[in-house]
């Protein structure tokens, strides 16, 4: 089946969106969706095998809940992307805003530049789902808390801020699975009580390697630039981190 | 090591076992998930530690001789009303530990219940009351929003609805079973609940460990939840129920999140909630997107969109302060459902000081919330859902005169199987296999007969609220919403019947 084509310009977000299911449910497996601006939930709860070329700037929380369908953003993208996504792929090609990710299950998420706060908040990981966040520019405060696991792979790279630190304060607080990774290191300062940045090891670099190679085929970088500094990557120091906290009444 | 011996000595329980009756059949032995009971091989004879007694007394039920006495221990600390033994005996605790007190269960601390100082009203003479053995008594509920008018057309059938009806939950009886999850309960509960639901003719709720792929069959008798940790939170997940509920808070622990001990975390839990064995299960305190109404109405829509509009979406918030004003808030940001859950509501586990003395109670918050959406007209565009402390089917009448759609139990719902209020759910170890995941309790509940008493606690309670709608003279139960006139308070004060609104009783 051909690509749908559909301009979103003045369209109603849930007349866009349903437009949208009825095609899916159809069979379209190629969306194209123009002059989009600022409409919510485009393909959210979405599933299989459905690919999105959005041009403009997706309203929150674009694809929540979807399971499978790729999404290319020629653009920035605004708040909750990804939000409790379960499969799939998504690349932003531009920044993104708050709540990226937010307890996404599996999937990756590759932004080109910048995200902001709470980022990656409570991503998990269960079984052979493993989600990935890939961010080329810099990032917010609690980048990765509560996290439970996947993984976080910071570049500090691409981005508007270059006098920023590389990602905002109280990293990682309360992360109990998963790893935060950050290219060029971090200061401590930065991050939650009680964890730290080590030297990213050999399995460590394999994640990295393959999507920083992935990452720059999708925006059209070099691999090897991504690569030319070390990675650090901060872990949770327990998987039950308050596991001690308690006296029976 | 003072601590130890202060341990050893104020333990709150005593088993006194009647030698003469006791065979050593070692049935306490087996029936104690706390290691009360032992063996004395020495002594060939079945001796106790009532240090490690909960008071759940489960021995003592399943005592086949009757020959266990479970006490409140007797000794006293010297009489003081200010230095109550709870608090001694906390501090004892925690200066031994360094530990935040846990609790489970829901509050028991002395705050006023105003449902005991509310009384129902009966007809004399006029308005006769009605018998509902012999004829129509309507218990039937809608839950979601309604239109603000309502549009007909004729047509060759006669009169049909034009107006554009929103996606509704129909409950046959006023009383739904409260959102516990898979994980803090055990999949033979959640099972029973299930079946109890579709017997009944109302709904269960998943709470927020997920729904066992076993129980998607039940759909139409289950609300779905979705809190902070979106555990198991996914599209099937989402389209499974009649009803989706956001956690935002919870009348036991108000703003703070939810935290499944490790130790509960087994093979089926782990599925459901799609995380890994044994690790905790943290459920942030807030929703991490949610940080504004505006938000809220965010996460509303994004539960439509993912469901297609066809189910309603309840908020569940705990009974606080302002709590008018945040119902107000849901209610315009979209919910069709408000669950106001008040302090005395129930929990696996929740730090002591905030169970007992965060929230208000139930009665009060739902007075206000009624009385605020009237006021402000719009309180048609949601039904109210009260839980928290809902004992008896007096108890839910009265939350219904005061406002409420509908009533939620969970506590007693667990009594029905036989919980005693120990209140160690958190424990993992509950040995009346309810708040156990781990099989060899959890098999002490078996669904069907669990199911069979849920079934009988709401059929007893609905034949009650049809009594007592009788008795005033009402045929259904949507006369009585939010129909104070039918309530009188005996001993408040005016400014609590002014916020329960409601006369005292002789006017």
């Amino acid at each position: 089946m051909e690509k749908r084509i559909i301009d979103a310009q003045g369209v109603y977000y849930r007349e866009l969106n349903q437009q949208v299911r009825e095609a899916a449910a159809a069979g379209t497996k190629s969306f194209e969706i123009v002059n989009v601006n600022g409409q919510r939930y485009i393909a959210s709860a979405l599933e299989g095998d459905i690919h999105f070329i959005l041009r403009g700037v997706p309203g929150q929380d674009l694809a929540a809940f979807m399971r499978g369908p790729s999404i290319r953003v020629e653009g920035n993208a605004q708040d909750g992307v990804g939000n409790t996504m379960d499969e799939g792929h998504i690349a932003v090609n531009g920044m993104a805003g708050d709540v990226i990710g937010y307890a996404m299950r599996g999937g990756t998420i590759y932004v080109k530049e910048d995200v902001g706060y709470r980022v990656g908040i409570h991503m998990k990981a269960y079984k052979e789902k493993f989600p990935v966040i890939v961010a080329g520019g810099k990032a917010g405060d609690f980048l990765g808390e509560y996290m439970a696991g996947g993984a976080i792979i910071l570049l500090g790279m691409f981005t508007g801020k270059p006098d920023a630190p590389i990602a905002g304060r109280t990293l990682g607080a309360g992360m109990h699975g998963g790893a935060i990774y950050i290219r060029g290191g971090v200061d401590e300062r930065l991050l939650g009580p009680g964890l730290h940045a080590e030297p990213a090891d050999q399995a460590d670099m394999n994640l990295i390697k393959m999507h920083a190679q992935a990452f720059a085929n999708e925006f059209a970088l070099d691999a090897a630039s991504i690569l030319s500094q070390p990675f650090v990557r901060v872990k949770p120091f327990s998987h039950r981190p308050y596991g001690n906290m308690y006296v029976p009444t | 090591m003072a601590p130890a011996l202060i341990d050893k000595s104020f333990h709150d329980f005593f088993v006194k076992r009647d030698r003469e009756a006791c065979t050593n059949c070692k049935a306490c032995i087996k029936q104690c998930s706390y290691g009360v009971h032992f063996w004395d091989e020495e002594a060939k004879r079945v001796r106790h530690d009532s240090v490690k007694c909960v008071g759940c007394r489960r021995c003592e039920a399943y005592c086949p001789e009757q020959a266990l006495l479970i006490q409140e221990k007797p000794s006293q600390f010297r009489p003081n009303h200010l230095w109550r033994p709870v608090f001694i005996k906390n501090i004892y605790k925690q200066a031994a530990t360094g530990g935040v007190l846990l609790a489970g269960m829901g509050s028991p601390v002395d705050i006023p219940i105003y449902f005991d100082r509310l009384l129902l009203d009966a007809s004399q003479v006029t308005n006769p009351s009605i018998d509902p053995l012999r004829e129509p008594m309507e218990l039937r509920t809608y839950l979601g929003e309604k239109p603000d008018r309502l549009e007909f057309v004729r047509t060759p059938e006669g009169l049909s609805v034009k107006t554009p009806l929103a996606p509704q939950l129909p409950l046959d009886v006023p009383i739904m079973f409260a959102a516990m999850s898979f994980g803090a309960i055990n999949f033979n509960l959640h099972e029973a609940m299930a079946m109890a639901a579709e017997e009944t003719g109302t709904m269960y709720n998943t709470g927020e460990g997920g729904l066992h792929a076993s129980l998607y069959k039940y759909g139409k008798n289950t609300i779905v939840q979705v809190a902070s940790g979106r555990f198991g939170v996914h599209k099937d997940y989402l389209k499974a129920g009649a009803g989706i509920e956001i956690k935002i808070g919870q009348g036991a622990k108000p703003g703070i999140g939810g935290h499944l001990p490790g130790e509960k975390i087994n093979e089926q839990v782990s599925e459901t909630r799609m995380i890994p064995l044994g690790s905790d299960a943290i459920s942030p305190a807030p929703h991490h997107d949610i940080y504004s109404i505006e938000d809220l109405h965010q996460l509303i829509y994004a539960l439509k969109e993912a469901s297609e509009y066809k189910v309603p979406v309840s908020v569940k918030i705990a009974a606080v302060h302002n709590v008018a004003a945040i119902a107000s808030g849901v209610v315009r940001a979209g919910a069709d459902i408000v669950t106001v859950d008040g302090m005395r509501g129930g929990t696996g586990a929740a730090p002591a000081m905030i169970r007992d003395n965060v929230g208000i109670p139930i009665e009060l918050a739902l007075a206000a919330i009624d009385q605020r959406l009237r006021d402000e007209g719009i309180r048609h565009q949601a039904s109210i859902v009260a839980a928290g402390g809902i004992r008896c089917s007096a108890d839910a009448v009265k939350a219904i005169a005061l406002g409420a759609d509908a009533v939620a139990i969970g506590t007693a719902a667990l009594l029905a199987v036989g919980c005693t209020l120990c209140g160690r759910c958190y424990t993992g170890k509950c040995p009346w296999g309810i708040a156990t995941n781990a099989p060899e309790l959890a098999k002490r509940q078996n669904p069907k007969t669990a199911a069979k008493k849920l079934v009988n606690l709401i059929h007893a309670w609905s034949h009650e609220i049809q009594e007592m709608l009788g008795g005033m003279g009402l045929n259904s139960i949507e006369s009585l919403r939010g129909n104070r006139d039918k309530l009188r308070a005996v001993g408040l004060s005016s400014m609590e019947m002014e916020i329960l609104g409601v006369k005292h009783a002789g006017r």
